[in-house]
């Protein structure tokens, strides 16, 4: 189980909580609407700590116990905050056989944090992820929107020195 | 609003723009061609994988570079879907002449703009090399990969902009839907699909029709046609390039459903890690919108309907149709017990289909061309084709659509051009956490639905990974396992805790601290998933097991007895040597090693000492001699 817990203090805008309110307004008379609302939140404030989550739930009337129950779920809702470069390697069965595991496992080396993790100065957040359809270029990882393909365990220090 | 009368002239205004891109008998011949008001077409993937591989700043090169050779009136560039070679990304083909670049780099752009498109001079030495043949340029169609592939989901991908309703038009775009609105009954599209033989390309492979049929007899105030494109699968990317090369088809198809059904709205459930799929989906919404192909009085006839897109959150059974329909009505994603089915209580309680993008892709096509058309491709159970996701260790890794009935040796021989580094052929997995290893000796069986049953595996949804010598099979499952028990629900309890124990007995084998009762103890809790869990997730959890076990006995044992992989996969049971013959005692891997195992002198052959080797293979990395092997 990866940690799905924040150890990270909330500091919301008004700008978001307007934002927030906007959305609910629009959403929350069709029918199904608490996991649109959810991810239009998470993209909002990135995470989607309790914070939130309580403010969901005094808009919409939906019990916060039920929120919870959905934010913690599916995989995509973060309960704590991600880092600024936000790594994810394919665990998918392509890159499985091709050795991405050991990429992980050096990540995770390198690091000094597990999957699900953020570094403490923020700088770098690990998860690991499911087939994202780069079976060709396997081992596959991504740090935010860039994708590297053909990974070795040896390319990870050049890579990761990229990003300050 | 378009009438049908104005659909067929966008069709013959568009049609000859699209047939552009196909074979033509010669140059001049297809110059001569209704082509639109562009010379040449150069048609760039801007599928997951060649955008991944860098299609898109290769396309601002390539727009760049037309600017600056004054060529804007006369070359258009099209951002397609996926072509299926996806090994050799990014991937860009030039018609009329069909010339096929692969491997595509942003500082090749000039070359092919000014020598290219600008003078008609081919660059062969940057096309794929099996569509060269001396001074000749071969079709695509004739090159290994693509000759025994038979597209009809996929006919669309990598010929049309998927972001223009107009040119899915000109391959005779919802005409379809004109035709079931204008002269056919529900009951006689739902005899049509009966008849075709269709069945779910999802994975368990149901009639369509029947489905259709059951739903359509429930009466309702309000019926649902949802469209499962939640791929989950490991491995597998057929739906996603559906949606990101065609996905007007698939609106097509489920407003074709919603009328033979009874059904006004539509929900398609999407994964959220597409996002390519879901941008494009939402401008061929907005677009069949636009066109009244999609809202109230379709064609004028009185048949109203439309499609909401939903994102799904990253969790693997909402694959499942029950905990699909769940997590759309903004739940959790659990399933539910059946009966009642779908088809009587299914989204917010209402009768409901639930049809899979690759099946939905066939349907269009099935009412224009006639059932027996359709039923005339495949087995005698299995008809039509089926696109499979081909991964692993396979040359060409991609996208292919083969005729129900190929053989697994066509696809990976032929099609795939066989394992790289001339590795032997071990197994190929179809099927996902769900299928089976399917082992060498089976590589002759025609791939169909209930073949695939028989030899222990599953069609799935399309995924199909290749073996060699080096997979550990022992390791494969408990792979697969892993995943599973990640991705339960944890609603039931033989679902949550046998995948468990499962894996915990397979951990244990791989360590080499497993017996042979073990093996008896997989069995008996694979029988009670098998029949006890409550969704297919649970139930097909084993397969990977089993199937393994059936086919691969011999390396379980070898973990057990002999305290050996086979494969040299599972670290536990590895040893690192080295060849004394080949060390030329260059001292880098002692060097190298991070827990001072390997002693040696200068210009002497090194040794490793495997009370202190913690397996991390640096030192065979880093070996310039090939000297390090491990067993």
């Amino acid at each position: 189980m990866l940690s799905k817990k924040s150890t990270v203090s909330f500091h919301g805008t008004e700008e978001q909580e307007k934002a927030l309110l906007a959305v609910i307004e629009e959403l929350k008379d069709e029918k199904g609407a608490l996991m649109p609302i959810m991810q239009k939140a998470q993209d909002i404030y990135g995470y989607l700590p309790i914070e939130v989550q309580t403010m969901i739930s005094n808009h919409t009337g939906i019990p916060l116990e039920k929120i919870y129950g959905v934010a913690t779920f599916y995989s995509q809702f973060n309960l704590s905050p991600k880092g600024r470069y936000q790594i994810s390697v394919c665990l998918g069965t392509a890159c499985y056989v091709k050795g991405s595991g050991d990429i992980y496992n050096k990540l995770m080396e390198k690091l000094g944090i597990v999957g699900g993790e953020c570094t403490a100065d923020g700088r770098f957040s690990l998860d690991a992820c499911r087939c994202i359809g780069a079976c060709g270029l396997a081992p596959v990882m991504t740090i935010n929107d860039e994708v590297y393909g053909r990974l070795k365990v040896e390319d990870i220090d050049d890579i990761l020195a990229k990003y300050e | 609003m378009k009438s049908l009368e104005e659909l067929r002239v966008i069709r013959e205004k568009m049609q000859g723009t699209v047939e552009y891109r196909s074979e033509h008998e010669s140059l001049a011949d297809a110059l001569a061609s209704e082509h639109g008001k562009y010379r040449a077409h150069v048609l760039i993937c801007g599928g997951t994988g060649c955008t991944s591989s860098g299609s898109q700043k290769i396309r601002e090169r390539l727009d760049e570079e037309i600017k600056k050779n004054g060529l804007e009136e006369e070359v258009c560039v099209i951002k397609t879907g996926c072509f299926g070679l996806c090994a050799l990304g990014p991937i860009m083909i030039v018609y009329p002449e069909g010339a096929f670049y692969s491997m595509v780099k942003e500082e090749d752009i000039p070359e092919i703009v000014e020598e290219h498109l600008a003078k008609g001079n081919v660059v062969k030495r940057l096309l794929y090399d099996e569509t060269v043949k001396g001074d000749e340029v071969l079709p695509l169609q004739e090159t290994n990969f693509y000759k025994k592939q038979h597209r009809v989901a996929l006919r669309n991908c990598g010929v049309i902009s998927p972001e223009d309703i107009e040119e899915y038009i000109g391959t005779h775009g919802y005409e379809a839907l004109g035709k079931v609105l204008t002269e056919m009954e529900p009951k006689d599209v739902i005899q049509t699909l009966l008849d075709s033989g269709l069945r779910g390309r999802g994975g368990a492979g149901f009639p369509t029709g029947m489905k259709w049929k059951f739903a359509a007899a429930n009466e309702a105030d309000q019926k649902y046609v949802c469209c499962n494109a939640d791929e989950g699968d490991p491995g597998a990317f057929m739906d996603r390039s559906v949606l990101e090369g065609d996905p007007h088809v698939v609106l097509e198809a489920m407003a074709i459903a919603g009328y033979a059904i009874g059904a006004s709205q539509g929900y398609i459930y999407v994964r959220a890690e597409y996002p390519i799929a879901v941008e494009r989906l939402n401008i061929a919404i907005k677009q069949a919108r636009e066109y009244g192909m999609l809202g109230e009085d379709i064609f004028g006839t009185g048949f109203k309907f439309d499609i909401e897109l939903r994102l799904g959150a990253g969790a693997f059974v909402c694959g499942e149709e029950t905990a699909l329909m769940t997590s759309i009505e903004g739940n959790r994603g659990e399933p539910r017990p059946r009966p009642p089915f779908p088809a009587l209580k299914g989204l917010f309680q209402k009768p409901t289909i639930l049809n899979n993008v690759e099946t939905l892709a066939n349907i269009p096509q099935i009412i224009l061309n006639g059932a027996e058309w359709f039923a005339g491709m495949g087995t005698e159970k299995s008809k039509g084709t089926k696109v499979f996701a081909l991964g692993g260790k396979v040359n060409n890794t991609g996208l292919v659509e083969i005729p129900m009935g190929t053989t697994l040796r066509e696809i990976v021989e032929e099609i795939g051009g066989g394992i790289p580094k001339g590795k032997k052929f071990k197994a190929a997995q179809t099927g996902g956490p769900s299928g089976g290893c399917i082992p060498a000796e089976k590589f002759d069986t025609p791939i169909d639905y209930d073949n695939l049953i028989a030899i222990g595996s599953m069609m799935g949804s399309g995924g199909l990974i290749v073996m060699d010598e080096d997979t550990c099979m022992v390791d494969i499952a408990k792979f697969f396992l892993e995943f599973t028990v990640d991705e339960s629900c944890g609603k039931c309890t033989p679902c949550r805790i046998g995948t468990r124990r499962m894996l915990e007995i397979l951990d244990k084998i791989t360590k080499g601290q497993g017996t042979m009762e073990d093996l008896d103890r997989l069995e008996e809790l694979a029988a009670h998933l098998k029949s006890n869990s409550l969704c297919a997730l649970g139930q097909t959890a084993p397969n990977p097991v089993l199937s393994t076990l059936r086919y691969f006995k011999d390396e379980y044992i070898a973990h057990i007895v002999d305290k050996k992989c086979p494969a040299g996969v599972c670290k536990d049971l590895l040893q690192y040597k080295i060849d004394a013959d080949k060390c030329k005692g260059c001292t880098l891997c002692a060097r190298i090693c991070p827990n001072e195992a390997i002693v040696g002198k200068v210009k002497e052959p090194h040794a490793i000492n495997p009370d202190k080797c913690v397996k991390c293979g640096a030192c065979m990395e880093k070996c310039r001699f090939g000297a390090i092997y491990k067993e």
